[in-house]
């Protein structure tokens, strides 16, 4: 007996409501880019410069506590927040606390860490600081210009690729659901203020990478059918094409997340924000790949005559063989 | 039909094979460590056979532990020290146009100017034309040659100033030599394996593995370790007070309220000193025992015979930490150095001294330290998620495939050791979300396997047999593998060259996944499906 998500054969109507999943996208991203003006997003030390110190005693945290002993050291904004995490030990308690970039210079300077050292270790004794970044306000403002590049080039060169490979009607509908996906992900940080540092940028791009991946399997199929059903009209083209691929869909789409998730519940709590972006970005990913991508397609239309094999041709990859 | 030729079924199989052999070493970690370490050190190695590669996956700072620095050095400093040596050339040839001239004096300049105030400004171009007499050539951006220093003037001063091309040469000579006083700091603190390597025109990357504290390393690399003798001219307690040309005000380190009027030429500096060890006064106290070199040893016995009974200054860091009174000559070509130091302090001005100084100072943009404990338990962590997720995923594939699923399953734990074999081979580091690169990759590595029993299974809809159904499956499915992988290690080649640290690591095992996931799902699973369909002849195929 095998294990079956999706049944033998489904002819699920993706496009009958079309109107409605476009809306829903429609809503989701300007809830995102709203959330993102007005809340703005929970900027990490790579982002915004300042130091994080992360602080470990055998007793608990006492967030006031901490608050008090730091604060006559005058280091303008500091933010204390306990971490908790299922591996930690019983007697393990964390702290994470950030301090803003100081004034007229760039990575902090040794004596204002041994300070606060030494201030919390008056709260807290025998409290240990297992790391300690610090990022000066000049390479952060670089880090965020090679990232916001970063993204903008990741999408520039796959809305080429696509187009040289497929049409650029395809180009386009996977570009839509890759900024669909990003401005998701930003909005879903930005609302939650998780922390966003340039890990988070590598978990966009893998999004970029994985959705789009979704998007070219189901628009390798849509290439396929639409030069086999040259009479089909195109809604059912991409009916066909999706309900046929959508058990792979699926089944990738689960592989994925059980790793990931495992990762999120046992991998620490450092990488967490890290799994937590790829997580969202794998649901939103699968989901656009049906929806927002398939949808602009068939909004946009597709030539219909694939009879002339062009150099773009799908499979010019298949004579290779093992 | 079904069918792999006898070559390149060993190919595939030769390729799976070497690929594990180079991730073996990954699996006896310490123990190839030590084997390593003690072939470096030049003893005779143990507990590793010879015949195996013993190439291991670095870890990353944030798994091992350790310190990374992103410095910069402040190369306009140099342009201004460089500037200045050439005062006595200038006033040399001005001098000898004193005539049409007039008189000449040297101005405070901006940064990297030397300015020149001349008697009669009418005469400026000829003040100018022997100024440029002075320049030498030096090869320029484009390959040609132009002059190594820039004249112009306003009014009646005359301004000096390095050309572009010098500049950059200038930038060239002080990063080579910065790269070389900080590796000689790293070293003579006795840690292993450092990272110093330059990035773009002015940082300095410094990653120090298994170090607990930032500090310390700061400490040592980001003290310019600028030690001068100077001859003393006064003493006041006025910072703001006037030097005089040629002097300059510096502060004592003892008494912040007090400063010394020095000489701006110093005697000797401490690049003519060949020794510097920590020791301790008469009184005790701690210090730091010096020997000169030849020249320095001359030098400083000449003006100690010269001047005794005047004091005479030693300055650090543009702070004069002692300014002692000269007894008697001292010809010997060694002394001692007294401060307020403590041993820790003394033993560090000694490393420094030794090391030699940075010749601009360094400004530090970027600071991380993780503790090893922390790394510890980023491994521990990441390893369990990773069987977890890992077996997780085998079961649900042998769940939904049944055999073929068993296949996936062999090629994927096949895939793992082909990353880290590679991941070896090439000395990659594997950072934390490098590991969750290689989660993310055991959860797509399937990807190309699903698309093709999926295609299998459709195809056996329209029955064409068995071993036609594999056959289509593959062919077809290739395309939609393909184009999905080439998207998605476009991105990681993207994260790869722009990302920074950790990132770079996750572009790594992410790309390098790609490439083994690929391989093993249209090579691997498909010589495991055709032996098996050789061997079973199945009439019927459940995928």
């Amino acid at each position: 007996m095998r294990l079956r998500l999706v049944r033998k054969h489904t002819t699920v109507d993706f496009f009958k409501s079309w109107k409605i999943w476009i809306g829903i996208s429609a809503v989701l991203v300007v809830l995102s880019i709203v959330s993102t003006l007005t809340m703005g997003l929970n900027f990490g030390i790579d982002f915004k410069g300042g130091t994080t110190i992360r602080a470990e005693s055998s007793t608990a945290v006492d967030i006031a506590d901490y608050r008090a002993a730091l604060e006559p050291l005058g280091l303008g904004d500091i933010s204390i927040a306990e971490v908790f995490d299922p591996s930690f030990r019983d007697d393990q308690y964390v702290a994470q606390i950030r301090i803003q970039a100081q004034e007229g210079q760039e990575s902090i300077a040794s004596d204002i860490v041994l300070r606060v050292e030494a201030a919390l270790q008056g709260v807290a004794p025998g409290i240990s600081f297992p790391s300690v970044e610090s990022v000066g306000p000049k390479v952060s403002g670089e880090l965020i210009q090679s990232a916001a590049l970063a993204v903008v080039i990741a999408i520039t060169v796959v809305l080429i690729y696509i187009w040289l490979r497929f049409e650029w009607q395809f180009a386009i509908g996977a570009v839509g659901a890759l900024v669909h996906d990003i401005i998701l992900t930003i909005g879903v940080f930005s609302a939650l203020q998780i922390k966003f540092d340039l890990a988070i940028i590598a978990a966009l791009l893998t999004i970029v990478g994985y959705s789009l991946n979704d998007t070219v399997v189901v628009f390798d199929r849509v290439r396929e059918n639409l030069r086999r059903y040259k009479k089909k009209d195109l809604t059912e083209v991409l009916n066909l094409s999706i309900n046929e691929t959508l058990s792979r869909t699926v089944m990738t789409s689960v592989t994925t997340l059980l790793a990931l998730v495992s990762l999120f519940i046992l991998g620490g709590d450092v990488i967490r924000g890290f799994v937590f972006a790829m997580i969202w970005g794998v649901l939103v990913g699968t989901y656009s790949s049906v929806f927002v991508a398939s949808s602009t397609l068939l909004r946009l239309g597709v030539k219909r005559d694939w009879s002339k094999p062009s150099n773009t041709d799908g499979n010019q990859f298949a004579n290779i063989d093992a | 039909m079904l069918q792999i030729e006898g070559w390149k079924r060993v190919l595939i199989w030769a390729t799976c094979v070497i690929g594990l052999i180079f991730a073996l070493p990954n699996g006896f970690y310490s123990k190839v460590e030590t084997y390593n370490d003690s072939k470096v050190a030049g003893l005779d190695a143990m507990g590793w056979p010879s015949f195996l590669p013993s190439g291991l996956v670095n870890l990353g700072l944030d798994l091992r532990g350790g310190a990374h620095l992103l410095g910069e050095i402040k190369l306009a400093e140099v342009y201004t020290t460089r500037i200045e040596a050439f005062w006595p050339e200038v006033r040399n040839v001005l001098r000898e146009e004193r005539a049409t001239i007039g008189a000449i004096r040297q101005q405070d300049g901006g940064e990297g100017e030397l300015r020149v105030r001349i008697g009669n400004s009418d005469a400026m171009d000829s003040a100018m034309e022997a100024v440029r007499s002075l320049a030498r050539p030096v090869t320029s951006l484009t390959g040609g040659l132009t002059d190594n220093i820039v004249v112009s003037a306003i009014g009646d001063q005359l301004i000096v100033m390095l050309s572009e091309a010098e500049k950059l040469a200038t930038d060239d000579r002080t990063m080579a030599q910065s790269l070389e006083i900080i590796r000689r700091r790293v070293d003579e603190a006795g840690t292993r394996e450092p990272t110093i390597q330059r990035q773009g025109i002015d940082r300095i990357l410094i990653q120090v593995p298994g170090l607990g504290s930032a500090q310390e390393l700061k400490d040592l690399i980001g003290t310019p370790a600028l030690l001068t003798f100077q001859t003393v001219v006064g003493q006041t307690g006025n910072p703001n007070g006037s030097a005089g040309i040629g002097n300059e005000l510096v502060q004592s380190a003892e008494n912040q309220s007090l400063y010394y009027i020095l000489e701006r030429n110093p005697v000797v500096t401490g690049e003519e000193l060949t020794d510097a060890q920590p020791a301790f006064d008469q009184n005790g106290r701690p210090a730091v025992n010096f020997r000169f070199s030849t020249t320095g040893a001359r030098k400083f016995g000449q003006y100690t015979t010269d001047h005794i009974g005047e004091p005479f200054a030693i300055v650090l860091d543009n702070q004069v930490i002692s300014a002692p009174v000269i007894q008697s000559a001292i010809t010997g070509g060694s002394g001692i150095i007294t401060g307020n130091f403590d041993v820790v302090e003394s033993t560090r001005l000694s490393t420094l001294l030794r090391a030699g100084s940075l010749p601009a100072s360094l400004e530090f943009l970027e600071e991380r330290t993780v503790g090893p404990e922390l790394g510890q338990d980023s491994i521990d962590a990441g390893k369990i998620a990773c069987i977890i997720g890992f077996a997780a995923v085998l079961i649900f594939m042998a769940m939904s495939y049944g055999t073929f699923g068993i296949f996936a399953n062999i090629a994927l734990i096949i895939n793992i050791g082909l990353i880290f074999g590679l991941l070896s081979m090439i000395g990659a580091t594997l950072t934390l979300p490098g590991i969750a690169g290689i989660v993310l990759t055991i959860g797509m590595a399937v990807d190309a396997n699903v698309l093709i029993f999926e295609r299998i299974r459709e195809e056996l809809k329209t029955a064409k047999g068995p071993a036609r159904a594999i056959e289509l499956g593959y062919e077809k499915a290739l395309s939609a593998i393909i184009d999905a992988n080439i998207t998605t290690f476009l991105t990681a080649s993207i994260l790869f060259v722009m990302g920074a640290g950790p990132v770079k690591g996750f572009a790594i095992t992410l790309g390098l996944g790609i490439i083994t996931s690929v391989f093993t799902a249209i090579f691997v699973t498909r010589i495991m499906v055709v032996i098996w369909f050789e061997w079973r002849k199945p009439k019927t195929l459940e995928v």
